[in-house]
């Protein structure tokens, strides 16, 4: 099986937020970068398939400045046989990323799987993976929990709204969002961290791609913090009367309830 | 003024209130309100759309629409679109709102501004406001190129406003061209919970560590029904087997803003307030003064959850009697 797996760097979880000086974007500078927590997900799905399937590689596929290639590199960690690399500007919204990692993944010469996390946590709009299997032509699944594999298709729990789950088959090749309990993603092992390092990361320019300037759709642009809350309201007193207090409060005051 | 195309949503012939609030602020702006229902046996949902001010609902009715299907309403709605013309196309930021409009962006080859939190319609025009970086910053969307205006919009953004029985909307049927898709949607299976999606729910009762197990849940399940709210969780809740994944809250859970957010227990980490702090009011219950929590609750109050929360519940059903 050719399987491949599309990745995000973004801004650690715990990084506090900083606009830059025109508030045209973030202050990047001290940012620790992570893999994107989803498509850790997305990776061990891959090396699983993988692992049943002898003979099959993963490779990983990341778009987006140099400094992306160390979360390829964490995947390649975690057990991916080989990544990508395709040169996009800081810039890039989802519609120009998903042009180059179906670009990308257009060039090879037979793709089973993609994977990708079911959102980014950095900007969570959850569209590349549909852009990307869209500009593919291959059917795609978004949000799984759960997948069952057979040699020419899948069968995907889909989660929705309420707690239900929709049931989807599709043929292969497939693009598939992992959520968060598709599986527990491994760790990567100190010797396969020392392989990563050695691991083939090929480049690809915008243009080897056919990405052009005219593929970005949007820009986010007045960025703005949170106004700071006033500090709230704590209720003094003991319980039975400071539950009271805060349902009058919560009633007349606020007016939510 | 605008030509507004919205997506409206409803599962198992029921309407979703997101999609109330985005007729209801489309038509209050003086758009042109149009409303695509898709499904089977549907039609009879279009007057009660009509009630918040659509101008026309375009229904397309197939056996093949009876079930979500990404491909199936992609089809669909490109064709609608593309013989509609809209200026502006909507849909909520749900399951079935995510999954289906960036299929649509990309085969009209346009951008998507997605989880919008605030919504003005300029001219021909919209200008919109999301969430970035876990709701730790938000970003106005510039739109760039031609063509129509997409976005998805958060669930409880914008507010439902008041339907009003004497407005009717025109209904037109929508020829459908559904095509052969490679995807086949089996089966919908129920969740079991009878409570509101956490993501669309006017009012969440999470809880976090604190409660200790999952039996102890029964409690804030219990605060929860009297106010017909959702349950949440935090990530520690959850990653201990209290609650399902599906409950949490936070940078890699659930993102809410409902009207009013109890946490119970829960400390207020940088992640979790990630997921809740567009909530409009914000009451923590904590036995720590000093915890996070506390620097974005509107109201708070000090003490033990578990003598707290069940006479939180006492309270709010004497308010409920009322
Ligand atoms: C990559 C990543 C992603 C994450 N994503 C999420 C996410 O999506 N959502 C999320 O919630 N977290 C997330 N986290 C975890 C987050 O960092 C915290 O660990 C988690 O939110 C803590 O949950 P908690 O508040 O329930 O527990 P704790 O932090 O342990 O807080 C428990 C609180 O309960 C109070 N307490 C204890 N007993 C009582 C009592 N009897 N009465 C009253 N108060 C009491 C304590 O004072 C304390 O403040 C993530 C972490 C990482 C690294």
């Amino acid at each position: 099986m050719n399987i491949y797996v599309c990745i995000k760097q973004v801004p650690d979880t715990e990084t506090k937020i900083k606009l830059n000086a025109d508030s045209s974007g973030i202050d990047t500078a001290g940012i620790k970068w992570i893999l994107s927590p989803f498509d850790e997900f997305a990776v061990e799905e891959a090396l699983r398939v993988k692992e049943k399937n002898a003979g099959s590689t993963v490779t990983v596929i990341s778009a987006g400045p140099t400094r992306v290639v160390d979360s390829i590199r964490t995947a390649l960690a975690m057990g991916c046989d080989n990544g990508i690399h395709v040169e996009l500007p800081e810039s890039a919204d989802n519609a120009m990323a998903a042009k180059a990692l179906a670009g990308a993944l257009k060039k090879e010469a037979q793709v089973d799987l993609v994977f990708t996390g079911k959102e980014a946590i950095d900007d969570g709009a959850a569209q590349t993976s549909a852009l990307i299997a869209e500009g593919m032509g291959i059917p795609c699944v978004t949000v799984v929990l759960g997948i069952e594999y057979s040699a020419t298709a899948v069968k995907c729990k889909r989660e929705v709204e309420g707690g239900a789950f929709e049931m989807v088959e599709a043929p292969l090749p497939v693009l598939i969002a992992a959520q968060k309990g598709l599986n527990e993603p491994r760790y990567a092992s100190l010797p396969n961290i020392m392989k990563a390092k050695k691991k083939e990361v090929k480049s690809l320019k915008a243009a080897d791609v056919a990405v052009t300037d005219g593929d970005q759709k949007i820009r986010f642009k007045n960025f703005q913090l949170p106004p700071p809350k006033q500090s709230g309201k704590k209720v003094p007193g003991e319980i039975p009367a400071a539950a009271k207090e805060l349902v009058r409060l919560l009633h007349e005051e606020a007016k939510v309830v | 003024m605008a030509k507004v195309l919205i997506v409206a949503e409803q599962r198992d012939g029921k309407l979703k209130k997101s999609t109330f609030e985005l007729v209801g602020a489309a038509s209050a702006a003086g758009n042109e309100t149009h409303v695509a229902l898709l499904g089977d046996g549907v039609g009879a949902l279009a007057a009660e759309i009509g009630t918040y001010g659509a101008n026309k609902v375009h229904v397309a009715e197939s056996a093949s629409l009876k079930l979500y299907n990404g491909e199936t309403y992609a089809n669909v709605l490109t064709e609608l679109v593309k013989s509609l013309s809209p200026d502006v196309v909507l849909a909520s930021h749900t399951p079935t709102g995510r999954d289906l409009m960036p299929r649509i962006a990309r085969r009209l080859d346009v951008g998507l501004a997605s989880d919008c939190i605030s919504l003005v319609f300029e001219g021909t025009n919209i200008k919109v406001r999301r969430p970035v970086y876990s709701g730790k910053a938000t970003a106005e969307v510039e739109f760039l190129g031609a063509g129509p205006r997409l976005a998805t919009i958060r669930a409880n953004a914008l507010g439902v406003g008041k339907p009003d029985a004497s407005k009717k909307a025109e209904v037109a049927p929508f020829a459908v061209n559904a095509g052969e898709p490679k995807t086949k949607t089996t089966d919908v299976v129920q969740g079991a919970s009878a409570r509101p999606d956490v993501t669309e729910a006017a009012i969440v009762v999470s809880g976090g560590r604190a409660l200790k197990s999952a039996e102890n849940f029964k409690m804030i399940e219990d605060l929860a029904d009297v106010l017909g709210a959702a349950v949440g969780a935090s990530r520690a809740a959850v990653d201990a087997g209290y609650r399902p994944h599906r409950d949490q809250v936070g940078q890699t859970g659930k993102v809410v803003s409902p009207a009013l957010y109890i946490a119970c227990g829960i400390s207020g980490a940088i992640q979790h307030l990630a997921g809740m702090r567009s909530s409009k009011t914000i009451v923590a219950i904590n036995m720590d003064p000093e915890a996070p929590i506390y620097q974005i609750a509107d109201y708070g109050m000090i003490g033990d959850i578990f003598q707290a929360v069940p006479a939180l519940t006492e309270e709010f059903k004497k308010v409920k009697e009322h």
